[in-house]
């Protein structure tokens, strides 16, 4: 792995390159949620119409393989890449998922960290956490976290750090010669531990930082200053990932604080709840804006196209857009798709989403590389209130 | 007469043609996946192309009941609203009336039931099933038929064949599009040969473009099934094509391909995926079994499908039935085989070597000779010998049943 910062603006956000794999991707970027590896609906075959090599990343939980998969039969098949036949794409390894795989703080313990998943609860320890890397093979991989919520005590997030710390140093020490290592931070909603941590794990010899344990219950004005306590502790050279924060303005908020790379599931909930984003991506697209008011409800950043209002609508999702789903179909028949609830509704849409929230990343790192992205943060958000 | 049927190649009654529908030219004998609701199961248009579907097949009571047939015609048809450049076809929406709704109930004016919307009483006629079909606008339209279980016995059977016949010159009046819609008669008559004499011969006089063989692939025993499909083939007109209602298991299409028959329509290889199963040359493959956790070959090493390329067994079988991707690649593979099986019919009765498919076939199926008494009477019709992949002992038993050998002749055999 290799990364560089190419460009700077307003201080902090900044543009950079990751070479990955075969792969060189410019940041910020988003990696692309899955289950089990694959797209949660977008079949493997239909990856390839999404925008390249953006869409390459893919954030990989090894936690989700325990469901009906051993490791040795994994290990046997040759890794991720044989396993799921995507020879272009880079695999990112973190536990947590965000959706199916979360982790529970009450259960972990000094021996292993506790998540649940559709397969229970699970304690994972270090070393078992380790063999999953090695049969897996990602291309980069997060070390193992105590993730704590934003309401534990003192005492308990302190622990968590410590443990973070120690099983880091571990998993660093069964660490399998390929793939590049990303050193986990956490701290809770503590500056002081959150400090700690960053300057503890900014000593060891990792690839880039996994800053974790966010999006657990703090609120978004107590974040600018925790991102800021963690990423004034390290080098700028190298690359920062992030998990849970998943909406425009969180993508925002973690840009302005430093971080170039983003595991987010907000296309995954749009899609499930039948919703497709709409906000413009360019002059074009503000000009042929045609939603009135009435008809969109509160959030014109979005439709759901669960709405009777697009029973006869012929039009695409967002005219103009040249993803796969704005191409062929029209909002009456994805409409339709979703009141028969045919699987169909949710592979179109998870098309549209990922396209589109690729799109908004294009656009920040547009904005970052001309030095204007605080004044597109501004933008953004004030349009969008 | 919207289409065109012309025949390349024959194998005694096999035969393998050109269908040109209004929307594609297709090739027969050719499957069509059903897309119920106007979408193949997890599939786009795009991957249905690519697999080679030809004709899929839409249900007039499922697209009636939602989008309506009204908005299906406002936005230009059901072609133009699914985005499908193919051919379509729908049937009459009675079938599903009959099979989903209790207390639905067959008059002669028309199928009565309970709205599933509101319980409202409502009444399905052939005039008003044409002019949904009319709207929804597929190449093929089916006529709307009395059809009974062929478990049923009794005049019932008689009733509902004669009633058929009645209703298919109300569907003709009815229909207003016969320049680019093909209105199909359906054969009834259970499993009495006299009456679906009678119920063919009523129908040829009509002169429909092509004619499905009904009431069948509903739980009869298999011998009465092909007997069925081999009298209709054999008095069908050749120079339409002859379609099998609800069939189905690949063995099902081999054998009535080699009757005569030209298409088929089931929901079996999407409906299957989605239990677990994949449909492979031997038969089916439990994805589901434990045995599958390990084993790390493809579904089937001889399919060229995007399943079959990139995943195993072992991967497939930890999606199956937990991740909505486990059937989606089910269906692409199961459909996949179903339009390879399509393809090899016609090019191998094309080439002048359907024999020697069907041997193969049945070979990989029943590697131990043991084919079903039923496919070996069937064959022994169709006259196409598959004596070199039945065990000895059975095939002398199937030429018993057949010939008019006596003892001493058979043991010379």
């Amino acid at each position: 792995m290799k990364f560089a910062v190419k460009a700077w603006s307003n201080g902090r956000a900044r543009a950079g390159i990751l070479h990955l794999g075969t792969s060189t991707i410019d940041t910020p970027s988003l990696l692309l949620s899955t289950r089990k590896g694959l797209p949660h609906f977008i079949s493997p075959d239909l990856l390839s119409c999404l925008p390249s090599p953006e869409s390459r990343l893919l954030h990989v939980s090894p936690l989700h393989f325990l469901e009906g998969l051993s490791m040795k039969t994994i290990s046997k098949i040759g890794g991720l890449h044989q396993l799921l036949g995507l020879h272009d794409h880079c695999f990112v390894s973190v536990p947590r998922d965000s959706i199916q795989c979360l982790p529970e703080a009450n259960s972990t313990n000094k021996i292993g960290a506790s998540f649940e998943t559709p397969c229970g609860r699970l304690l994972i320890k270090p070393v078992e956490y380790m063999e999953m890397i090695s049969s897996t093979r990602p291309e980069l991989w997060a070390t193992l976290a105590d993730e704590v919520p934003a309401w534990v005590s003192d005492k308990r997030n302190k622990t968590s750090v410590d443990r973070t710390i120690k099983w880091l140093d571990e998993c660093i020490s069964l660490s399998p010669a390929s793939g590049a290592v990303f050193g986990a931070i956490v701290g809770g909603s503590s500056l002081e531990e959150r400090r700690r941590c960053a300057q503890e794990v900014a000593t060891r010899n990792v690839s880039g930082y996994w800053v974790g344990g966010l999006g657990l219950g703090e609120s978004m004005d107590e974040r600018p200053a925790l991102l800021n306590a963690v990423i004034e502790a390290l080098p700028e050279e190298k690359p920062r990932l992030i998990c849970g924060l998943g909406l425009p303005e969180e993508i925002l908020q973690g840009i302005a604080a430093g971080v170039d790379l983003f595991e987010s599931t907000y296309i995954y909930h749009l899609t499930l709840g039948g919703f497709a984003l709409t906000f413009p991506l360019d002059r074009t697209q503000i000009n042929a804006l045609n939603l009135a008011p009435s008809d969109v409800g509160s959030d014109p950043r979005k439709i759901n196209l669960r709405a009777t209002v697009f029973r006869k609508d012929t039009m695409p999702i967002v005219e103009g857009c040249t993803c796969y789903t704005c191409r062929n179909h029209t909002r009456a028949y994805i409409n339709h798709l979703l009141n028969v609830h045919e699987m169909l509704a949710q592979i179109l849409l998870e098309i549209h989403n990922t396209h589109h929230f690729l799109g908004f990343f294009r656009l920040i790192r547009e904005a970052i590389n001309a030095g204007r992205f605080e004044e597109f943060r501004k933008e953004f958000v004030q349009r969008w209130r | 007469m919207a289409l065109r049927f012309e025949i390349l190649g024959r194998f005694n009654r096999a035969r393998a043609a050109q269908l040109t529908l209004p929307h594609f030219v297709c090739q027969t004998p050719l499957f069509m996946p059903v897309g119920t609701q106007g979408t193949i199961k997890g599939l786009t248009a795009d991957q249905l192309e690519e697999i080679g579907c030809q004709i899929i097949l839409g249900n007039t009571y499922h697209l009636a009941l939602r989008p309506t047939s009204e908005l299906i015609d406002e936005l230009g048809g059901l072609h133009k609203f699914m985005n499908w450049p193919r051919a379509l076809l729908t049937d009459s929406g009675g079938f599903q009336m009959v099979s989903l709704l209790h207390l639905a109930d067959i008059t002669e004016k028309g199928v009565t039931f309970q709205s599933p919307v509101d319980g409202k009483p409502m009444l399905l006629t052939p005039e008003e099933s044409i002019q949904i079909q009319n709207k929804i606008g597929a190449d093929i339209i089916m006529a709307l038929d009395d059809v009974v279980k062929t478990t049923i016995t009794g005049p019932r059977i008689e009733e509902a064949m004669h009633r058929t016949l009645r209703w298919i010159d109300r569907c003709i009046a009815a229909h207003k599009r016969p320049h680019d819609q093909n209105l199909f008669g359906i054969v009834q008559g259970g499993l009495d040969p006299v009456l679906r004499d009678i119920c063919v011969r009523g129908l040829v006089d009509r002169n429909l473009p092509g004619y499905a063989i009904g009431g069948l692939a509903g739980g009869e025993d298999k011998d009465s099934f092909w007997r069925v499909v081999a009298q209709c083939t054999a008095t069908l007109p050749e120079d339409k094509p002859r379609y099998v209602m609800g069939v189905g298991y690949p063995l099902d299409i081999v054998v009535c391909s080699a009757l005569g028959a030209d298409m088929y329509d089931c929901v079996y290889p999407t409906r299957t995926a989605r239990f677990g199963t994949a449909i492979v040359p031997e038969g089916v493959l439990k994805l589901k079994h434990k045995a599958m956790a390990e084993d790390t070959r493809p579904i089937d090493p001889t399919c060229a499908c995007m399943v079959c390329k990139n995943y195993t067994r072992a991967y497939i079988h930890s999606l199956v039935t937990k991740d909505a991707m486990g059937s989606q690649l089910l269906s692409f593979h199961n459909l996949y085989y179903m339009m390879q099986l399509s393809r090899n019919l016609h090019s191998s009765i094309v080439q002048g070597k359907f024999p020697k498919f069907v041997c193969n076939f049945l070979q990989k199926m029943f590697p131990k000779g043991d084919i079903p008494e039923w496919v070996c009477n069937a064959m022994e019709v169709a006259e196409i010998d598959i004596s070199s992949c039945c065990a000895p002992f059975r095939y002398i038993q199937a030429t018993k049943v057949q010939s008019n050998l006596n003892e001493d002749e058979i043991q010379a055999v």
